[in-house]
């Protein structure tokens, strides 16, 4: 196993200094009653959204009911793939972890079933995000025993 | 329409931009005794008290810190925008005959709990975040500039908008600023300083931020019937409404390019029997420069899109078409967190004639329009010199 490489943008753990405050790892979500299969999914590997199963509806984030028709919700896997609606890259954030992995790049992605989700591009220059451009859920990466976070990184 | 009418009979500020020897409700108390000493009142004239704070029951508090027993009182919170609200449901509550003296206070000592470091709202690592649409973006490093940086990045990739013409925004904020003695930041500056200044989240700027201060403000609502022996000219609550599109997550906004104010803006303008182009002076909330462009083009004064050249041209300059942000706004002047009485203040001055170097000649009708949370909330209000 190799260990990560740290670059910009690509918000991997950051190895341990000696002699040096231990890094902080990301924030887990705490799981609800809705979430829980959505963050246990994310530690798996695997991007999940509602679909309403009366106007088949998608929709994220999790919730108890379709927010279009008020129906019940069930859950399907997604394709993963997506554009980007927007971005930023960050330069300013004093909290940890995220201070030491500037500049990185927050997105807001519509995945190809319709829900928009706020993520990370990695994998790339962040200064080669694009608004439109097409891009993959990449790596889940595990933050407690319950939950995961989806990045994506650009397709091809 | 019939019956009472609503009127602010007094509004001041408090002293800012930077209050080490003050508390919070230190400072709703000293913008309160001013703004009632404006209208000729006096503590005990107040039946009603309004503000809004971050802690459930604020305004019961405060209104026992100020040794108020009020039998009206209201801490409806729409974040920035929230005392566009407060004032608005106050006129209803005077229009109702619920109360006659409505007290609405504000205050906040942000720069000094805080220190001078700019905030930006990133969520701390390490922990855990409690359940709530807010982890939904905070888990992956966003932060408060992030949300309107990405809302600007949006509007610039579908119209066009530049950096420059965001950046003309305060380069306007900070020429009226140089008036305002109180104003945090009173040197001029130009585009060039605003888009070389360090970026803070791609495509904001520092200096396409608001500044980070200590500060209130307070104004008296009642009838017109009981402003009649007033010291000061009433001025007309002609209309208001408040509209919201998400929380404080922006990945549940379905278009990052139209704010709420495309609702509360439309609604209020025909509460009040006005168009867009019967508006003589704005007050804008100003928490990014893109806040601007998003209001203006929402509210009504040009077309969705043309919000980047409408500023650019000087639109919100003194003598432009829509003069804006008299005190200096919140890019230059004072923003202590939630700067919506601000707007409501500086609106009142400029229709009584008070806004000195900054005055926009006969000013008959003023817009307060407020924005809260990540373009979450936006709140209109219309007011008038004259008797509708």
């Amino acid at each position: 196993m190799t260990e990560p490489t740290v670059r910009p943008g690509d918000m991997h753990p950051l190895p341990e200094v000696p002699g040096e405050r231990p890094p902080k790892p990301r924030p887990a979500p705490l799981p609800d009653p809705e979430s829980a299969e959505y963050w246990a999914a994310a530690r798996d590997g695997r991007l999940l959204v509602q679909r309403c199963e009366a106007c088949g509806h998608h929709q994220l984030y999790p919730r108890a009911v379709c927010v279009v028709c008020h129906g019940p919700v069930s859950w399907i896997e997604a394709s993963g793939r997506a554009t980007v609606y927007s971005f930023t890259v960050i330069r300013q954030n004093h909290s940890r972890p995220f201070r030491d992995w500037m500049p990185y790049v927050v997105a807001l992605v519509d995945l190809e079933e319709g829900p928009r989700i706020m993520t990370n591009i990695v994998g790339c220059d962040p200064e080669d995000v694009r608004v439109d451009m097409p891009v993959r859920a990449a790596r889940f990466d595990r933050v407690s025993d319950e939950a995961g976070l989806v990045l994506f990184a650009p397709e091809g | 329409m019939s019956g009472r009418r609503a009127v602010i009979a007094g509004v001041a500020t408090s002293d800012y931009p930077n209050l080490p020897g003050m508390s919070e409700h230190a400072v709703h108390a000293q913008a309160a005794s001013r703004a009632l000493a404006d209208a000729g009142l006096d503590w005990s004239d107040v039946d009603g008290f309004a503000t809004t704070g971050f802690f459930p029951m604020y305004a019961v508090g405060v209104a026992e810190y100020l040794g108020l027993r009020p039998t009206y009182f209201d801490e409806t919170n729409a974040g920035g925008a929230s005392f566009e609200v407060l004032v608005e449901h106050a006129a209803y509550a005077i229009e109702r005959g619920a109360a006659e003296v409505v007290l609405v206070t504000y205050g906040s000592v942000q720069l000094s709990q805080m220190g001078r470091t700019l905030g930006t709202g990133g969520g701390g690592g390490g922990g855990r975040m409690a359940p709530g649409p807010a982890v939904y973006d905070a888990l992956w490093g966003n932060t408060l500039v992030g949300s309107y940086a990405l809302a600007a990045r949006r509007h610039m990739h579908e119209f066009g908008t530049t950096t420059e013409q965001l950046a003309s925004v305060a380069v306007t904020m900070r020429d009226h600023a140089a008036h305002n003695p109180q104003a945090q930041y009173r040197e001029p500056i130009t585009v060039e300083d605003v888009v070389s200044s360090r970026l803070v989240a791609d495509p904001l700027h520092k200096l396409d931020c608001c500044v980070i201060s200590d500060g209130g403000g307070a104004c008296v609502v009642t009838s017109a019937e009981r402003a009649a022996d007033l010291p000061r000219p009433p001025v007309y609550v002609l209309g208001g409404a408040h509209a919201t599109t998400h929380h404080m997550n922006v990945s549940a906004d379905p278009d990052l390019t139209v704010t709420a104010a495309a609702m509360s803006g439309p609604l209020a303008f025909a509460r009040a029997g006005i168009t867009p182009a019967d508006v003589d002076v704005a007050q804008i909330y100003d928490s990014f420069t893109i806040t601007v462009v998003l209001s203006v083009e929402d509210l009504g004064f040009c077309a969705k899109g043309e919000g980047g050249a409408f500023v650019a041209d000087g639109g919100l300059g003194l003598g432009g078409r829509l003069p804006t942000n008299t005190d200096g706004g919140g890019l230059s002047a004072c923003h202590p967190g939630m700067r919506g009485m601000f707007l409501i203040v500086e609106a009142v001055r400029q229709l009584r004639g008070e806004g000195g170097a900054t005055q926009v000649p006969d000013a008959r009708i003023a817009v307060a329009h407020g924005t809260g949370g990540m373009l979450s909330t936006g709140a209109t209000l219309v007011l008038g010199r004259e008797a509708p």
